[in-house]
């Protein structure tokens, strides 16, 4: 919106004290932007898969280095976070968890998920590669 | 509700229950939407991922070449697009504030949604008739 710098703003982040609905909130952003660059990757790796097994090869072996592990580990748990903050906001959508207390205690429930669904994927992948 | 006269929302803005952004609730509805489309695609690509890990190029092209799997994939895909670009939408709408930039962002990046959705369901759609 064009605006000009003498008009007063309304209240913004410095103003009000830190409550970890902002924190939730802002990472809720974070990882739908982390997910939308994870797109790019996973529309890659499609196009490749429908290139043949040479450009197919070459994202994986990307895929397969620290930082494409890393990267991979990273969208992950963006995936999941994102999932749960997106479900607790359908949940606030429909008038659940709106409560002073009830709000964070579903955002804490979200953390937890998404660190213990990361884990578990991974574990799940590594076990997968083992049985192989 | 004001006295005839005092508001400047005139009775058929009211009654279209439109508000300031012309589009009512449109765009808002539509993320809830494809967000609630993508919790069980989401879940069903991260578990098809994770089962096929360490595979090699035969298994996933056996994988990407089913019917079953090639359509969600594309519903996975297009689904995403749509809700990544919206999303961004809103973000660029919030944090840039030069009306100029703001538009051409947007604009490029909806163009840029729309051709990589396209390109990955014509990917898929290669696999799974055989190209």
């Amino acid at each position: 919106m064009a605006y000009s710098s003498s008009r007063p703003l309304s209240p913004h982040l410095s103003i009000y004290k830190m409550h970890p609905g902002m924190i939730m909130s802002g990472l809720h952003r974070i990882t739908g932007v982390a997910l939308t660059v994870g797109l790019v990757l996973m529309s890659w790796w499609l196009i490749a898969a429908a290139m043949g097994p040479d450009a197919f090869a070459r994202v994986q072996w990307l895929l397969g280095t620290v930082i494409g592990k890393l990267a991979l580990l990273g969208w992950t748990f963006s995936l999941f976070y994102h999932f749960g903050t997106g479900l607790r906001h359908l949940a606030f959508d429909v008038g659940l968890f709106l409560g002073k207390d009830s709000s964070v205690r579903a955002g804490w429930m979200v953390v937890v998920f998404a660190i213990a669904a990361t884990g578990l994927t991974w574990a799940a992948g590594c076990a997968v590669l083992y049985v192989k | 509700m004001d006295k005839q006269g005092t508001s400047l929302v005139t009775e058929l803005a009211r009654a279209r229950g439109l508000g300031a952004s012309h589009t009512g609730t449109e765009h808002w509805w539509v993320q809830r939407m494809t967000s609630l489309a993508l919790l069980p695609l989401s879940l069903w690509f991260v578990f098809s991922i994770v089962s096929m890990a360490g595979a090699n190029y035969v298994t996933v092209k056996a994988w990407l070449t089913s019917p079953c799997n090639a359509a969600l994939l594309i519903a996975l895909v297009l689904v995403t697009f749509h809700h990544a670009v919206s999303g961004m939408e809103v973000i660029f709408e919030d944090y840039i504030h030069c009306k100029c930039a703001k538009l051409t962002t947007i604009v490029v990046v909806k163009f840029a949604g729309a051709l990589g959705a396209i390109t990955c369901t014509v990917a898929v759609l290669k696999l799974a008739l055989g190209g």
